[in-house]
């Protein structure tokens, strides 16, 4: 940060997650800025055809940018594209409902403005680039990310051990309840009323998004992906206290 | 703080979009000093709009009756449809003065961070407008940013299936506008869609 006596200038990159109209022409940015975490700025004029932002600021954008602080909220100045996300995105309905709700949960994973989030932010970038690829269904681009960031966000699921009473799984104790207030499978004794029972490959699914095994994950059978989707989106709102708008909207091809 | 019915009009025109505070004031300090004529005559129309203006059954543009001036005008062309987010964007489009088809006002753009979705949006409407067969394009003229664009991306796959040429206004560089200063996203479209120059 560069301090010219009167102004706080500085300079960060990150992935626009959202924005709200301001004014006549105006509007407020939120970024996850690699840096400085969760930020919101205006961008003067950026709803003006001939503004010099452009596209630059649509969601999903990684962009280059140079603020000031403002008293309430900071200001864009500067705006370079890094890499624009959205591009693949808008044209493709299933995969831009997905990033939708990819950005919303990192938004609500990073509630304290300007709290450094580096590892959210990198986790954001790889998922926005894998959703753009198209290598992978992006039921699976999704769950992957939400189970990863709710791992950095310190609520990663017990799937390998019991998540009341630590028991590991072995031939003796089988984990088959998965409770989504305690945290992950149970065993039998401590399994709590309404868990669900999903099936071994489902959570094997689940073991193989957190670590990345794309090969277990791209080869999964169809209905033990759409459980884990049910369990991670419930898994995921639980542990938020929050409903993710987006995930109601999302769209599978 | 003011008392009484002055403090009732500042609070009132606080709530108006982009009007803060202190703008609340200046405008009912404006007010109090205006003509009484020129205030009586503002206050009128402000009724008559709440009264009288309501959304058009077919299209959704705001209108005085029950069907718009545009779907009422029997010289509009039935057979081009102009699809667009808002009231304001039929008026910016009759600015142009070439297009002489109709329009739907879908009341916004899809967006699922927002909670809005296909649903939220008049697109059932649009749907039973196109299945007589009347109509034999359709245009989405969404807003050029990425829910205009997903929403257009929406429609096009929903009407594909009825066979309606489906077209989208050209995105590129604005008029009046230098080179440097457009984005790679802009230039990159105003690339794709470059025309050739006869002369």
């Amino acid at each position: 940060m560069r301090d010219n006596g009167l102004v706080s200038i500085y300079r960060d990159d990150g992935i626009v997650l959202r924005s709200h109209k301001l004014g006549e022409a105006d509007r407020i940015v939120t970024l996850l800025a690699r840096k400085t975490g969760r930020v919101r700025a205006v961008a003067k004029g950026v709803r003006r055809t001939k503004s010099r932002f452009g596209a630059r600021l649509e969601p999903f954008t990684h962009v280059d940018l140079l603020l000031y602080t403002g008293r309430s909220l900071d200001v864009i100045t500067q705006a370079e594209t890094i890499r624009p996300y959205g591009e693949p995105l808008a044209g493709d309905y299933p995969r831009y409902t997905t990033g939708t709700a990819m950005l919303e949960t990192a938004e609500r994973l990073t509630p304290v403005e300007k709290e450094p989030s580096l590892r959210q932010f990198l986790l954001l970038v790889g998922g926005l680039r894998a959703l753009g690829e198209a290598e992978h269904d992006p039921r699976l681009v999704l769950d992957a990310y939400l189970l990863r960031s709710l791992a950095v966000a310190g609520y990663a699921p017990a799937l390998e051990e019991c998540a009341v009473c630590g028991t590991r799984a072995d031939e003796s104790t089988m984990l088959r309840a998965f409770g989504i207030a305690a945290g992950g499978l149970t065993c039998q004794a401590c399994r709590m009323p309404g868990a669900a029972t999903p099936a071994p490959a489902t959570i094997a699914l689940m073991t193989a998004l957190l670590r990345g095994d794309w090969r277990y994950a791209d080869a999964s059978e169809r209905r033990h992906q759409i459980e884990c989707s049910g369990l991670t989106a419930a898994y995921l709102q639980w542990h938020l206290e929050h409903s993710i708008r987006s995930l109601r909207h999302v769209e599978h091809a | 703080m003011y008392e009484g019915i002055v403090q009732d009009l500042i609070e009132e025109l606080g709530q108006l979009p982009g009007v803060g505070p202190k703008g609340a004031q200046r405008i009912a300090f404006h007010l109090l000093a205006a003509d009484p004529a020129d205030v009586k005559r503002l206050a009128a129309v402000l009724q008559e709009v709440t009264e009288k203006v309501k959304f058009c059954r077919t299209c959704g543009n705001v209108a005085e009756a029950d069907e718009c001036r545009i779907c009422a005008d029997a010289r509009r062309d039935p057979s081009v449809i102009c699809v667009v987010e808002e009231p304001k964007d039929v008026a910016a489009v009759e600015k142009i003065r070439e297009y002489r088809g109709r329009y739907h006002v879908l009341g916004g753009a899809i967006s699922p961070i927002d909670g809005i979705g296909p649903d939220e949006l008049r697109i059932r409407e649009l749907m039973a407008r196109l299945a007589d067969g009347t109509v034999t394009e359709l245009i989405l003229a969404t807003d050029p940013n990425l829910e205009g664009e997903a929403t257009a991306t929406y429609l096009a796959r929903l009407v594909k299936p009825l066979g309606i040429r489906v077209t989208r206004p050209a995105s590129g560089l604005p008029v009046g506008g230098e080179l440097e200063y457009a984005d790679e996203v802009t230039l990159g479209r105003a690339f794709e869609g470059r025309r050739q120059l006869d002369v």
